[in-house]
């Protein structure tokens, strides 16, 4: 079993470096030669013109097509290699195969079906076989798609395989998953991490890793048509759908990290700013940047070098942030796996760094344009002060994260940079960018005139200003985020700047759906939902965007909500009551089980609120015999106002009564209905505009009426 | 100048910043409140990496402890400085959550800022450098369209693309 894996992996990487070679070959035999160079050639071919070489040249720049499609499906096949790979590794979990030393230390017989299926990623090796599935089938997506720009593909193509290459050389020579286990055949294996035993960590590292590794196909097209000096921005645009796949799949993986986070930890919040989760966000900041300014270079022929290096950055950051997490050269909670896979990466994000630059500086004539902006009031300037707020989020986040490393060295003592300072540094930031958001689409390109802005703005802002009162004049009793007083705490004034901020963002949104809503109702006669909606099918892009924008603000009103959180903690008995934010909690019961898999201990909790009973909630804490390690499973109960999470803590081993730990944690649901929104607004951006018909004025009657697309 | 003149009016003044500053206050002194904010600045050190109210650890050989003493340091009256002092030598510099405003930790807290403030200027540089490029030359015999009868057709042209 495990020499089939190894083999594929083997023929995986050979595979690849076959495509690379060959794509190379077939690139540089197809491309014109320079007519200087030329000349020269036909002299040299002049004086051995009955040589061999110059025969098998000529030879070769005929098949070049062919050598071409020979290097396209090897890099196909790549694809099949790696998954048979990976079903190997998946089969020896699900068969207890433990003389694979991989699959010992994290399975074990009595894990359940799905988390046998996930141990293909729950640790270093088997993790490295899915990032090189990933990639693989990304590029086998892009291969086979190859007809729409050949060339460009076939420059995107190689890339990829570049990438490939290095990711298949660290499976099979410093991270091999197939390693056997000397010595005797062992009964059974260590177990898979307990906090990995939750039915999302099925789903989020497929996703985040989706994410990550799909930033390699923008970058991949964006070398592609530097390296090629591409004519025109039809690469723009395939880069943009690529990125906004991966940017919505991203977004997907790091809310799933964040409510798993939240489900499993037991702590009580969904983002700790540990390396890890600040490894994710990064490349996730770079995208939204680009995603933004590349609109500059669509509508406006600007910032193509900007752009060029926003992908770039998103792609190295995101295979920086792996280094982070497998080098160990950051100490986090949960970088799950340390290794000297970490020089590899070292070198890897030189030569990345090293091979991009090149290209750079040699191509980047090609990309220059003539900028002329024509007001500061414009939607061009917004996006400049849009991308200036997001790269420097993502700077303030690589400092955060660095700085005890960087303290280290000059000063010789570590020091934490926790969660007190990015909600320092990073909320003023992020308020910025929501003020930039309510503003930016009620700006026009070129110009817009400063009565318009008022215009357009003032109703909005007199409705943010309202909610603010409103919170700040309501009583506190009311529960979080009512009775707002920004005098008390400054946490209280960045919760009501947030939620006056995210009214305000949601009123500008609102106004351009009925705006648009209205011209089209005007001229149809339609109703304003059915023409709302026929807007937004005839821009999806855009009006896609606003929905995204609308999820964002809804994650921000949750998270303001964090201002209200509260906990306590008690240990309770039979009958015993705890009392928190208007909540009565009784302990109805405790008591212990065993399971094969595990053992574990929970309460029975009867929950109150108004001397009404309105639940009954059983926090449980197991204790996973394969891995010898406890791990608590926090009972939530959501609504939309507020989350009431019940830890159960562990036994008094003095008096045998549970210790429970309550939070109330107000708008918690909104930040995952804000995620959900933010991803069926990426989905819609990415459907294809309705066409819309386009009356112009004709001499004589058009016999035939074809309908034209509008743009975006 | 017109609180010179209205003495009424200086000290409505007075009184709103003094009642500012009272509400600006209140609260700080608490003892329960104190306790939550500096046990919200201070790492649990049981290599949780979790802050110190905030680890939820049962038999954590560390987090009770740690609390009693930020308790005890309360109830006597530490200042906040005194008690994070007091936790440092303790502990090592890693116990702190954040790193202070003072020596070389104070960079951590400026760069982000001295970053954003280059940048804004950056920004606003290169907004006024393509701002006061010169138009591109029009060929001979057409005169660029300007003041009100552009705007008209920009309009024109937003009401009939930008839907």
């Amino acid at each position: 079993m495990a020499q089939i894996g190894s083999f594929a992996l083997l023929i995986a990487l050979a595979l690849s470096v076959y495509s690379f070679a060959a794509g190379i070959v077939a690139l540089v035999l197809r491309n014109p030669v320079p007519d200087g160079r030329a000349q020269r050639g036909v002299k040299a071919v002049d004086h051995s013109s009955d040589s061999f070489w110059s025969f098998l040249l000529a030879g070769l720049r005929q098949s070049s097509d062919r050598i071409a499609e020979t290097a396209r499906r090897a890099g196909l096949m790549v694809f099949v290699a790696v998954l048979l790979a990976a079903a190997v590794l998946v089969i020896a979990a699900f068969n207890n195969d433990f003389r694979i030393a991989y699959i010992f230390h994290h399975s074990n017989r009595d894990l359940d079906a799905k988390y046998k299926f996930a141990t293909l990623w729950s640790g270093q090796e088997g993790s490295l076989v899915f990032w090189s599935l990933l990639l693989s089938g990304y590029a086998f997506v892009l291969r086979l798609r190859y007809k729409t720009d050949p060339r460009l593909f076939a420059y995107a193509s190689v890339v990829l395989a570049a990438v490939q290459i290095f990711f298949l050389s660290l499976v099979n020579f410093a991270a091999n998953p197939f390693g056997l286990l000397e010595g005797p055949l062992r009964a059974d294996g260590s177990g898979l991490n307990p906090l990995l035993q939750y039915t999302e960590m099925v789903i989020h590292p497929p996703m985040l890793y989706l994410g990550y590794v799909g930033t390699t196909v923008p970058f991949a097209f964006a070398l592609g048509a530097l390296i090629m000096k591409y004519p025109g921005d039809k690469w723009i645009h395939i880069t943009r759908r690529w990125t906004m796949v991966t940017w919505g799949l991203l977004t997907c993986g790091i809310f799933l990290g964040a409510h798993w986070a939240y489900s499993v930890l037991g702590w009580g919040g969904y983002w700790g700013w540990d390396p890890v989760e600040n490894a994710s966000l990064m490349p996730w900041l770079f995208g939204t940047a680009f995603l933004h300014s590349v609109m500059m270079q669509e509508k406006r022929g600007m910032l193509k070098v900007w752009n060029m290096w926003l992908v770039f950055g998103s792609f190295w950051l995101s295979i920086w942030g792996t280094f982070l997490t497998r080098s160990g050269i950051i100490s986090s909670v949960h970088a799950f796996a340390q290794s000297s896979i970490g020089v590899w990466f070292a070198y890897f994000l030189a030569v990345i760094a090293a091979v991009f630059l090149f290209f750079y500086i040699k191509n980047r004539e090609h990309l220059r344009t003539e900028h002329k902006l024509e007001s500061l009031i414009s939607r061009e300037s917004s996006f400049l002060f849009n991308n200036l707020l997001f790269v420097l989020l993502c700077f303030t986040v690589a400092w955060g994260t660095w700085f005890p490393k960087i303290s280290e060295l000059v000063q010789g003592n570590k020091v934490t940079v926790g969660a007190p300072f990015y909600n320092r540094v990073a909320i003023p930031v992020a308020l910025l960018l929501l003020i930039l958001t309510a503003i930016g689409p009620l700006l026009a390109w070129r110009k817009t005139s400063f009565e318009s802005l008022k215009r357009n703005f003032a109703w909005p802002t007199a409705g943010a200003v309202v909610v603010a009162i409103f919170l700040m004049l309501t009583p506190p009793s009311w529960g979080g985020p009512f009775g707002l007083r920004p005098w008390k705490d400054i946490s209280y004034f960045y919760s009501l700047m947030a939620i006056s901020l995210a009214v305000l963002v949601t009123l500008t949104i609102a106004s351009e759906f009925y705006r648009g809503g209205k011209v089209i109702s005007g001229h149809t006669g339609q109703g304003m939902f059915a023409s709302m909606v026929q807007l937004t099918h005839r821009n999806t892009r855009r009006y896609g965007g606003y929905i995204v924008h609308f999820g964002a603000v809804v994650i921000i009103i949750g998270m303001a909500g964090a201002a209200f959180n509260q906990e306590k903690e008690q240990e309770m008995s039979y009958g015993d009551k705890m009392y928190i934010g208007g909540y009565t909690l009784v302990c109805r019961s405790y008591t212990d089980e065993e399971i094969p898999n595990y053992a574990s201990e929970w309460a029975v909790l009867d929950v109150y609120k108004n001397d009404k009973q309105i639940g009954t909630l059983t926090p449980e804490r197991r204790f996973y015999k394969a891995s010898n390690q406890a791990s608590t499973l926090p009972f939530i109960r959501s609504t939309i106002n507020e989350d009431l999470y019940i830890v159960y803590e562990g036994l008094n081993q003095d008096t045998g009564h549970p210790i429970l730990k309550a939070h109330v944690n107000p708008l918690v649901m909104w930040i995952w209905l804000g995620v959900w929104l933010m991803l069926l607004g990426t989905g819609l951006a990415l459907v294809p505009n309705a066409p819309a018909q386009v009356r112009v004025p004709a001499p004589r009657l058009v016999e035939h009426p074809a309908p034209v697309a509008t743009g975006d | 100048m017109t609180t010179k003149s209205n003495p009424a009016l200086r000290r409505v003044l007075h009184c709103a910043l003094l009642s500012l500053a009272v509400f600006a206050l209140a609260g700080a002194g608490d003892p329960a409140s104190r306790f939550h904010d500096l046990g919200h600045q201070l790492m649990c050190i049981c290599s949780c990496n979790q802050v110190l109210l905030e680890c939820n650890h049962v038999g954590c050989p560390d987090s009770d402890s740690m609390r009693n003493e930020l308790q005890a340091a309360i109830t006597r009256g530490d200042s906040d400085s005194l008690v994070q002092q007091a936790f440092v030598q303790k502990y090592g510099p890693t116990v702190l959550a954040a790193p202070t405003g003072t020596g070389f930790d104070r960079t951590a807290w400026i760069m982000p800022f001295v970053v954003l403030i280059l940048g804004f200027g950056l920004v606003i540089y290169v907004v006024r450098l393509w701002k006061n490029r010169p138009a591109p030359a029009i060929a001979d015999g057409l005169s660029p369209l300007r003041g009100a009868e552009l705007e008209q057709f920009r309009d024109q042209a937003r009401k009939e693309t930008d839907l």
